[in-house]
């Protein structure tokens, strides 16, 4: 008997009737892909918070005395650990490769939806004990996101006991869920596409996704590592870490260990970290954009190779977030080259989304202004990463604010556009509603320009030698006072864009009952999800019939076809033909003006 | 098609029409013998990066070498008979012996449980001698590595205990015969990487 993947079995894998089965306890991957949402947008609405916190405490440090310094690291750390892992890669992985790969591969759901289900739960679990370090003795830890050794265990900073213990616990649940949901991603990627549906017809978003979650296997243990070894220093009194330190006045019982192991460690998995988050947002704006420019993605293979070669480059770049560490030299010197070889594909993807741009006919609707948004962020926050990636300009510039504008562009900034162009560009498929047009209109332009009113200025507070982690500036002979003022200013726009995105969760929930309802195929999309026989899909997705592929997910404006997309899943070769003439045969789809 | 057919191949033009349904799969492997691939890639990457920072740490001046108890010696031939066991249940679940196979695999099973209980032993030995966790960094990463590595063990025998209440519960060997396969792949896995676990121990 031939295998079948469980995906392709025609039986059904699971089989909901109560609504506790349809909508709490279960398998369906659309399902857990709106519950890792979910829980991940409102632990990113926890460090929004902490963030507006910080940014008063900066701006207004004599007027808003409410944060206490141990606090405002508190805020520091708590904010970039739920940011970086919590928000963004469940909310990337967990949330839009749980609902878009069984959908773009043509598939019923998930390889292994158990452990699917699974996983959502360990992820929640993971949220929970850290969200329960705010309610402990000396509440969670200030340590900063990279949690260094051996600040972070000894007396003086905020949390050194519980805290830490219990943000240490939860990175570790964390990984054991996104390795149960990273099996999921990869396994169904590789092994249930639809008939026809090769690896080089792929959407560009698996792709991203796929690569960013093979990333995450191979790093993620060395945070996992790490956080094992911490933990025994902190509750054992080993000292893998931990070298011979004084603490208030004592000696303390550790001997020997060494801080820079933790930060090699570390930062092994933090550079591939921001990869994992970056990939699949390379992806989804990859799709965003061709769509709504009615254009095959430039350069499809080449997107590809340069996803790939990012993902492999990403593991020997580490030891840029290591220059003033101590290390040896030549060391920066090797790092810097592969940063900047690194730069290379990350490039020519831009270059690619901007020739796909090139000449096209441009929708621009919500998800394609984000979109374009994230082309020039991305581009910003790149350049200012070649800066930081050479040693020689990284001394000066090391925590600095400089450093701190760069990875919010990169981090913050971009990927949270393309969230938002995919939440826009999807939303119609997830809930068979549009969502309205001028909300997200404003919504855009508030955040984007917004977001450059923070971290445009934020760079020449770097220049100007600011440091971050610092709960205020304080006066100083090298910093003029009107750097406050550009504090201040920037806390104004923070508070402004945070308050904006007041408008996008009225958007999402007023839409959800009064939107246009969208119809399969509001976008005129090719990939596979929004060929569906129902919006939103059914359990099991595709009705009785599986599809079958037939061409890649861009044929957008072919010459000579009557609409200007063509379906992965329609037969028949269109191929351009000498005697057509491009501009007069060409009939505009569903959303031509 | 070749991996080079497939990575040279150019997807926007048209080849001709795909017949029958049925899904791409880039192995032809089960999808849950590809899981054990990747997970067992993920341990070896964890294990790696601990013998990394085992090597590292043995440089700082203030290691002092552990001796290893010889209660190991034992753990590791459990180990091993464990590991044959599995082996040989394998090779009977692709036959039709369902009794010889059960038998196999629960024997498989418990020997690993022995090796567990070997564990404990030999850290409570040390424990008693004074070589407990904070003792030293060799008599932490000892623990650790150990530790990690029983941990590995006892997630193997949950599974393990769940494929032996299916094999007592009903009595087709189809039914088994993947997760057979794959607990023997993954046993074999972690006797390898005890091998390499107890030599790098006690060879510092």
């Amino acid at each position: 008997m031939a295998y079948v993947p469980l995906a392709d079995q025609d039986h059904e894998l699971h089989d909901p009737h109560t609504f506790i089965t349809k909508y709490v306890w279960s398998q369906d991957h659309k399902v857990i892909a709106i519950q890792y949402g979910s829980t991940a947008i409102c632990v990113g609405l926890v460090a929004l918070i902490l963030s507006m916190m910080m940014r008063l405490q900066l701006g207004f440090p004599d007027s808003f005395t409410l944060i206490a310094p141990s606090s405002y690291y508190q805020a520091v750390t708590m904010h970039g650990m739920i940011m970086v892992v919590y928000l963004l890669t469940a909310l990337f992985l967990g949330g839009f490769g749980n609902y878009l790969i069984p959908l773009m591969c043509g598939t019923r759901d998930m390889v292994f939806p158990y452990l699917n289900m699974l996983s959502f739960w360990v992820y929640l679990l993971s949220v929970l004990i850290l969200m329960s370090s705010f309610f402990v003795t000396g509440g969670p830890t200030g340590a900063g996101w990279t949690l260094y050794p051996p600040q972070t265990i000894t007396p003086g900073t905020p949390g050194h006991d519980t805290g830490i213990l219990l943000m240490l616990i939860s990175l570790g649940v964390f990984i054991v869920a996104f390795t149960m949901g990273g099996l999921n991603y990869v396994t169904t990627v590789l092994q249930a596409r639809a008939k026809g549906l090769t690896m080089m017809r792929l959407p560009l978003s698996v792709w991203g996704i796929l690569v960013a979650t093979i990333l995450g296997l191979f790093a993620f243990p060395a945070l996992l590592v790490s956080a094992i070894m911490m933990t025994f220093d902190l509750t054992l009194g080993t000292s893998f870490f931990m070298p011979a330190i004084m603490a208030a006045g004592e000696q303390l019982d550790y001997n020997g260990g060494s801080p820079i192991l933790f930060q090699h460690l570390f930062w092994f998995f933090g550079h591939p970290e921001v990869y994992i988050v970056a990939l699949p947002a390379f992806g989804l704006v990859s799709d965003v954009l061709a769509t709504h420019a009615r254009k095959n993605i430039f350069g499809y293979r080449m997107m590809v190779w340069a996803i790939i070669a990012i993902g492999g480059l990403s593991f020997i770049v580490w030891a840029h977030h290591m220059y003033v560490s101590g290390m040896n030299p030549y060391f920066g010197f090797f790092f810097a080259t592969t940063t900047l070889i690194i730069a290379v594909p990350t490039a020519m993807k831009v270059y690619n989304w901007v020739l796909t741009l090139w000449e096209g006919d441009i929708r621009l609707n919500t998800p394609m202004l984000f979109a374009i948004g994230f082309v020039f962020t991305f581009i910003h926050g790149g350049l200012t990463g070649l800066f930081l990636g050479n040693v020689v300009i990284d001394l000066p510039l090391s925590d600095t604010y400089f450093v701190v504008a760069h990875f919010h562009m990169v981090m913050g900034v971009s990927p949270v556009l393309v969230l938002f162009a995919s939440l826009y560009h999807w939303y119609p498929k997830i809930t068979g509603r549009m969502m309205n047009e001028t909300l997200g209109k404003v919504h855009f332009w508030c955040t984007f320009l917004g977001t450059y009113a923070i971290y445009l200025p934020m760079h020449y507070l770097g220049f100007l030698g600011v440091p971050r982690r610092y709960y205020a500036m304080g006066s100083t002979d090298f910093i003029p006072e009107s750097a406050q003022t550009l504090n201040a200013n920037i806390t104004l726009a923070a508070l402004f864009v945070a308050t904006a995105q007041i408008l996008f969760f009225i958007n999402v929930f007023w839409s959800l009952r009064n939107g246009k309802p969208s119809g399969n195929n509001p976008w005129g999309a090719t990939s596979l999800e929004w060929q569906t026989p129902e919006t939103p899909p059914k359990h099991g997705n595709w009705g009785p019939e599986m599809p079958v592929v037939h061409r890649w997910a861009y044929d957008y404006s072919v010459p000579g076809y009557p609409q200007d997309f063509i379906p992965q899943n329609v037969p028949g070769d269109f191929g351009v033909s000498e005697d057509h003439d491009h501009d007069t045969d060409m009939v505009k789809g569903p959303l031509a003006k | 098609m070749s991996f080079y057919k497939n990575v040279t191949a150019k997807p926007w033009e048209y080849t001709s029409p795909t017949l029958g349904t049925g899904p791409e799969s880039a192995f032809q492997s089960p999808s849950e013998r590809i899981a054990l691939t990747l997970f067992l890639v993920v341990v070896g990457v964890i294990f790696s990066l601990l013998a990394v920072s085992y090597y590292v740490r043995m440089e700082l001046g203030d290691w002092v070498p552990m001796a290893d108890p010889t209660l190991l010696w034992v753990n590791t031939a459990f180990l091993i008979v464990s590991s044959v066991l599995f082996q040989l249940a394998r090779n009977t679940a692709q036959g039709a012996n369902f009794l010889r196979a059960r038998t196999l695999f629960v024997g498989a099973g418990l020997f690993a449980i022995f090796f567990v209980i070997g564990q404990a032993l030999a850290w409570q030995q040390l424990g008693n001698n004074g070589f407990n966790v904070a003792h030293g960094p060799a008599s932490a990463f000892f623990y650790l590595l150990t530790g990690m590595h029983a941990l590995h063990i006892v997630g193997g025998l949950w599974v393990w205990s769940k494929t032996t209440w299916r094999f007592f519960n009903q009595s087709e060997l189809s039914n088994v015969k993947l997760s057979v396969e794959l607990c023997t792949t993954y046993w074999h896995f972690l006797l390898v990487l005890w091998v390499f676990i107890f030599a790098v121990l006690a060879n510092t």
